[in-house]
């Protein structure tokens, strides 16, 4: 649907500290990794922490130990080029490396205005969301085929319930 | 049922030489090229192909090859390629994908990926064993074409990239731990061919790995 992209929040607590040489096969690919999703095809912007080039500094209220990244993209299709179709996918295949194994939902997706950029706490509610209810058209997956207009008629849960 | 239509349709030698040179290509296909592949006239073509479209084994759409529109500017043109769909029979009834999928849902949920990336690369030396050792690129191409990857050549012949993914459905739904287990069968296959190395280069439509000239300072 024009008139609206799609963001992405996926998270992963390290194995090790982000400078330790452990983590270093990780870390030495992320400027290559960037730059790729910077000149992607559908590729309309990413977080990146204060002086840095990336989102490795940044924290939530996910834990200390939890790094994060996000960015938006023009339509699904693009993100998933992105992520599974060039050179990131090879840093995928070894993310047992650098990684916990997660104990729930470490990626999500949603909807915004294009134009809209999406704060680490909007993000990290929608990852709240996809864990405590499930998939739905606010917060989704890659397996999941909601819309842009699926979400403007979803229903919020209520913060009570689940 | 409709499986074993696509599959009997293939039957025919001319529908068949047809359908695989269409695969073959990295271009849609017209009449008039197709006919000329499989020395053939250009309506009997139309025919076999029209009949690939109806079973499901060919896709296509048309499109004016020049950019005149407008009176005079003539019929778009029909061009063929491969459809997306996939075809399977089994007899009796066999349902491998449930049980495959599975697997790999709980494999990618426990993490398994070094786990599976091992028991590939036996795979790989098994194959190797049995059939022998694959020295050079004309064996790692047949190898290839023998498991299904459909190999074309790329960049003048430097590199393979191969067309179909044999594990596409799976590696759409977990492509971390079967793009890895991938690699590292087909790493294993070639292992013994000088020279030459698996790579992990997906590009959107194609398999996730290559086979390249190994750079000498590399690795």
């Amino acid at each position: 649907m024009t008139g609206h992209h799609l963001a992405q929040l996926n998270v992963g607590t390290l194995k090790h500290p982000i400078d330790d040489p452990r983590t270093h096969g990780f870390t030495s690919m992320l400027d290559t990794l960037n730059a790729v999703a910077d000149r992607s095809p559908g590729f309309v912007w990413r977080l990146v922490g204060d002086g840095g080039n990336d989102a490795t500094a940044i924290r939530t209220s996910l834990g200390q130990d939890v790094i994060v990244n996000m960015s938006v993209w023009q339509t699904r299709d693009s993100l998933w080029d992105y992520v599974y179709r060039s050179g990131h996918l090879d840093v995928l295949r070894r993310r047992a490396e650098w990684f916990e194994l997660p104990k729930s939902a470490f990626q999500v997706m949603w909807w915004v205005p294009a134009g809209h950029v999406p704060s680490v706490e909007e993000a990290v509610e929608r990852l709240e969301l996809l864990r405590a209810h499930g998939p739905s058209p606010i917060a989704f997956g890659f397996r999941d085929e909601y819309t842009a207009a699926d979400a403007a008629s979803a229903p919020w849960p209520s913060t009570v319930a689940g | 049922m409709e499986d074993i239509e696509a599959i009997v349709a293939l039957q025919d030698p001319v529908r068949r030489r047809l359908y695989e040179y269409v695969a073959a290509q990295d271009h849609d296909v017209s009449r008039n090229e197709a006919a000329e592949s499989a020395g053939i006239q250009r309506t009997l073509a139309a025919f076999h192909l029209d009949k690939l479209v109806d079973a499901g084994l060919l896709a296509t759409e048309s499109r004016r090859l020049t950019s005149r529109t407008g009176p005079g500017a003539g019929r778009p043109a029909k061009l063929y390629r491969r459809s997306g769909a996939e075809h399977h029979v089994s007899v009796p009834a066999r349902d491998y994908r449930t049980a495959a999928d599975l697997l790999a849902e709980v494999a990618d949920g426990a993490r398994l990926d070094a786990e599976l990336r091992a028991a590939a690369a036996r795979e790989g030396q098994a194959a190797r064993a049995a059939a022998g050792a694959v020295k050079d690129l004309d064996a790692v191409r047949a190898v290839l074409a023998e498991r299904g990857y459909e190999p074309r050549t790329d960049e003048g012949g430097a590199v393979l990239r191969l067309v179909n993914c044999p594990f596409h459905v799976l590696a759409e739904r977990h492509p971390a731990l079967i793009c890895g287990m991938n690699l590292a069968l087909l790493e294993s296959l070639i292992e013994d061919a000088d020279g030459l190395r698996a790579r992990m280069d997906p590009r959107p439509g194609l398999c996730c790995v290559a086979v390249e000239a190994s750079k000498n300072n590399d690795d």
